[in-house]
This record gives structure tokens, sequence and C-alpha cells, in this order.
């Protein structure tokens, strides 16, 4: 088949020839080929929800059909925390106050600027005060920095209170809500916990005594604590008893610093979380938010009811 | 009158909070209230009109056939849920940037501050601290709370107002809630952060803190009135004064229920019953307390070898 093909001059001018003509071919492709790939890669960005990259990620169109209104929520693993549609009226202010979410929002925010604090903080007590002047007067926005940490830590503690009050106020620990209530009030122990530990971590006058006078009140608990009821005939003393594990030692110290930081930056953070996730899907799983549901008339109070009502059904 | 005094307190960093919390307090209570009214006045309309009961949607807020009775989420409430982070943002920013932390000198515990203050959210039990013993008010009543917070669904039988405001549905919960929650709890820590000052002594707003201020006040206890000198005595009167307490309390809060709410009542087990009693006596027994230590200076009502009350 070479020889056919090669023809009567011969071998090797006949290679050359070929290399040069296919050459010749290639650049002149080359001169039609990449102008269309670009006017088509220019084309295609144009409409960038059509690139590969961008519908691996998001895997529907964005337009207003219901249909994809309804997955920009439940194919997002974020937003899927909410059912796609809710209660009409369940987006009035009115009704929740948005205190819930604030709440978490804020846990956030702490979250975030909590790490941020601890890259320039140790928990000893040479070095956390100093750390805190530090922040304070060196660091870039290192004052902003720890005023937001506080005043959210406060901001939260209230939302926290406003958001259990509109749950009273509303019924919405009732049937079928009573566990996520209980839930919502181990997470406002750990809140009011959470701010109690950070309290201490500044190491200065206002926390060590704050923190003095809290845990003073473990001496006295019943049973466990040496200055507390029964306590001593249990053989409590101020060294083994619950307060003595509260702060590591006996006084407010060294060790009640490290202990109350990483509970303040590791442990109740962790429980609370846990909290938290219980909490959200319970909510979804406990019909969505409570309401605002249709009025009970008396007639109706006994009447058994079919299942849990979800909101505004 | 000490505006300086005063303007220090109220402008403490740490203060602040509350001072913010009350306004905002304020103006949830109206926003409850307002709707509270408007549902009650729903529902006493549908009341009187059955037919109107039967086609009514049954909310103050308007519907027309026709309308959807669920909006989506994306972007109804994604919009708003987006707005309050941006809000609660700026907000915390424009604090932020205004107002410092506090950071008093580094701790010291040969230097006691006075007067020595929990954080502002403990303030209501630190003030309890007047009027009973450490093991209640910071042990005992902490876990009370607690327990009588979590046992609310379970004690609350009444069906009506689960969902929407109400106040002539629920006339009993809401009120020991807001007793609890703004009596007890919020003015507590009200006391504890603006009127108590150096030795835990009581200062009326705009006075001055006085450190040097002593009060010669005379505590009796309560069994001294009466007489009673050995310490058995004394523990078997404290036994029969609180013992007494319950039992005519509870008697009292079963003849109120029989008489004012019969519905509630039949609906609940005897477990339930018995749990809100006794947690409803422990919650009045506090203000009690403290009106016999105001009024008439008593101390202790039980005194034992092991605790005193």
């Amino acid at each position: 088949m070479a020889e056919e093909k090669n023809g009567k001059n011969g071998g090797k001018v006949g290679l050359l020839d070929r290399v040069k003509e296919k050459i010749t071919g290639d650049v002149q492709a080359l001169k039609t080929d990449i102008p269309t790939k670009a006017k088509e890669q220019i084309e295609g960005l144009k409409d960038p929800t059509k690139t590969q990259v961008y519908t691996s990620i998001f895997r529907h169109k964005h337009d207003e059909t219901p249909r994809n209104r309804a997955l920009g929520v439940l194919s997002n693993v974020f937003l899927h925390l909410h059912p796609a549609k809710i209660n009409r009226d369940a987006v009035r202010y009115s009704y929740t106050w948005g205190m819930g979410g604030i709440t978490f929002y804020l846990f956030i925010v702490l979250t975030f600027t909590g790490v941020l604090l601890m890259f320039y903080y140790h928990p000893t007590k040479v070095q956390a005060f100093r750390d805190v002047l530090y922040l304070e007067h060196d660091v870039p926005f290192g004052k902003l920095l720890r005023n937001m940490h506080r005043w959210a830590a406060h901001l939260m503690v209230i939302a926290v209170w406003l958001h259990m009050f509109r749950v009273f106020l509303t019924g919405s620990y009732k049937k079928p809500r009573e566990f996520n209530w209980n839930i919502g009030v181990l997470l406002l122990v750990f809140t009011l916990l959470l701010s109690f530990t950070g309290y201490l971590l500044p190491d200065d006058q206002l926390g060590f005594w704050a923190v003095t006078v809290g845990t003073n009140m473990a001496r006295a608990t019943p049973l466990l604590g040496h200055e507390g009821p029964f306590g001593p005939l249990l053989g409590m003393t101020p060294y083994n008893d619950v307060r003595f594990g509260l702060l590591g030692g006996s006084i407010v110290d060294a060790n009640a610093l490290l202990r109350s930081y990483i509970w303040h930056c590791i442990g109740i953070p962790i429980v609370a979380s846990v909290l938290m996730i219980v909490h959200f899907w319970r909510v979804r799983k406990d019909g969505g938010i409570s309401g605002p549901a249709q009025v009970m008339l008396e007639s109706e109070a006994d009447k058994p009811r079919r299942g849990p009502t979800a909101a505004g059904a | 009158m000490d505006w300086r005094q005063l303007w220090e307190i109220i402008s403490a960093p740490d203060n602040v909070p509350i001072v913010g919390l009350i306004p905002l307090l304020a103006f949830y209570i109206y926003l409850a209230w307002k709707q509270a009214h408007a549902n009650d006045q729903l529902v006493a309309q549908l009341e009187t009109d059955p037919a109107m009961a039967k086609t009514h949607h049954r909310k103050t807020w308007p519907f027309k056939p026709g309308w959807q009775k669920e909006v989506h989420v994306w972007p109804f409430l994604l919009r708003i849920e987006f707005l309050a982070a941006i809000i609660v943002t700026i907000i915390l920013m424009v604090w932020s940037i205004t107002l410092n932390a506090p950071l008093e000198e580094p701790a010291n515990p040969n230097l006691t501050m006075n007067p020595a203050k929990a954080p502002w959210y403990f303030l209501g039990l630190q003030e309890m601290l007047v009027y009973f013993d450490p093991w209640i008010a910071g042990v005992v009543m902490p876990t009370l709370i607690i327990i009588g917070l979590m046992v609310i669904p379970y004690i609350d039988t009444n069906p009506k107002g689960s969902g929407y405001y109400t106040w002539k549905q629920r006339r009993f919960a809401i009120s020991t809630f807001l007793f609890g929650f703004i009596i007890l709890w919020v003015s507590m820590i009200i006391i504890g952060t603006f009127i108590r000052g150096p030795g835990w002594q009581w200062f009326w707003p705009g006075q001055t803190w006085d450190h040097n201020r002593l009060i010669y006040e005379v505590n009796r206890d309560l069994p001294d009135i009466f007489g009673i000198t050995s310490n058995l005595g004394k523990a078997i009167f404290g036994l029969v004064i609180v013992g007494g307490y319950f039992a005519l309390g509870g008697f009292l809060v079963y003849s109120l229920f029989r008489r004012y709410m019969p519905k509630d009542f039949s609906r609940m087990s005897l477990l339930q019953f018995s749990i809100t009693q006794a947690f409803l006596l422990i919650m009045v027994a506090l203000p009690l307390k403290m009106l016999l230590r105001l009024l008439w200076h008593i101390k202790y009502v039980w005194i034992t070898p092991w605790f005193n009350i």
C-alpha cells in the first residue's frame, strides 16, 4: 500500500511534500477554527448560567417559575432548612418578631469574631489581660472586633429572651411542639452559660469579681457544696466540692481561666450547636412554625383533632 | 439629685443592654397585645355568629377566596431574613464603633470590687441573695426556673391559643408568665443593676453611692417573734409554717381552679395539677418572703441545724 501511494517519485521526497502539505492544511484550519471557537466561547460567556461550572453548582434555572423558586430552596444545603412554601401570614414580622433567626445569626457572628479573637489570646494568667490590651491598642481593628463580640453576646441574650417570650405568647409550645420548647429552654441556659464563661476571659476586675460572685453560689449547692445544706455531712470541703470542679481550684485563678476558656470556645459551642441542629430540625418536623394559625373557638377546644395541625391549615 | 451618679450607672457599657431591653420589651408587649386584642375580638365575633365561623378564614389579616394560602420562601421569606441580617449587622457595627467594651484593671483578688456584681442577666438571682440563702438563690432557684420552664408545655392543657396571640383564651397562662418574666426576672435585674450600690444597699436613682453608709437593720427570725427558743421548737415551727403555706396555698389554688377554670381543671391529670400547684406556690413564695423582710424585717422562717429558709 505504501509503495502505491508514494508513486514514482520515490519514498523520501514524497514524505517531505506530504508533511508540508499537511502542515499547510493545519495552518489553514487554524485560521478558521480558532476564531470560530473564540466566537463560540464569547457567545457562551454572554450567558454564564449555561457554563458547565455554573450548572454543576446550581442545578436548575433561576427564574420566577414556581418550580425553580421551590428548587432554589430545596437544592441548597443552607436554605433547605426552610420548606419551599410557608403560610402567607408567617412572613409578617409582627408574628415571629424574627428573634429566633436573629439569635442564630448572632451566634454565627459570635463564632466568626470569636475565632478571630482566639488568634490573639492566651488563656494564661500572665498573658490574658495583656492580650486584651494588645488587641485594643495594637491589633488592626482589634478594638472593633472585641466590641462586636461583646455586644453581639449581650444582644444574643436579649434576642433569646424575646424569642422565648414570643413563643410563649403565641402558645407555640403546645402540642406537638412540647419537646422543641424543652430544647429551646436548654439553648437558653447554654446561651447564658456561654456569655458567663466569656465574662472571665479578659481577666480584669469586672470579670474576676462577677465570676467570683457567680461561682461562690456553687459553694452553697445542697449536698455537693461545702457550705450547702448537708454538704459537710457528705464530706464536702473547699477542695473537693462542686465549686472546686467548676474552677479547677478553690479560688478563681489560672485553672479557672483555662476552664472557662475551654468551656467558652469548645465545650459549650459544640453542645449548643448540636442542640440547635435538633431545634431547627424539630421546627420542620413538628409542622413548621406554629402560625399564624386559625383562631380556635371555645366549642372546638375539646374536639379530637386529627394529627398535628400545620400552620395555617 | 446626683445626675452624674445616675449617668454613670446608666451609661456603664455593660448596663447599656438593660437600658435597651426596657424599651424593646415595652415595644414587643405592645405588639403582642395589639394582635391579641384583634384576635380576641375576632373570636368574640365568630362565637356569636356560627354561620360566619364556618366560612371565615379565621385570621385578622385580610384574605380573599382565590388568594394563595402559602407563599414561596424564595423570595418572600429569604428577603426578610437577608434584610434582618443586614440590619442587625448595622446595629452591631454602630454599637461597636461608638461604645467600647468595658475593661477594668487587671484581676486582683486582694482588691474587692464594691459592689461586686454578676453579669447583668444574673442580677435577678444576685438580688435574691438579699432575701434567701445562697443555696436557694444561687442553686435551687435557677434549677427550679429551668425545670419550671420545661414543664410548661406538659402542664398547660388548654388547647386554645396555639399559634396566635390571644389574651382572653389564656388569661391564667399569660399572666403567670408575665409575672415570672417581667416582675420576678426583669424587674429584679433592673433593681440589681440600677438600684443596688456599695454593700448591695438600696440607693434610689440619682442618690449618691456612699461607700461609708451603714444601715442598722435588726432582722429577726419568725420563731423569735413567737418566743420559741429551742432548736427543736424552731425546726418544728418552721416546718408547720412552710408546710401550712403549701397546704393552704394548695387548697387555694385548687378552689380557684375549680371555680374560675373548671374546663382547664377537668382536662388536667392529678400529676399535672399538683406540678402546677407546686410551681405556682414556689413562685408566689418569692415575693411573699420579700414582703416579710421589707415589712417586718424577718430573716428566716424555718430554722434547722442544716439549712434555713
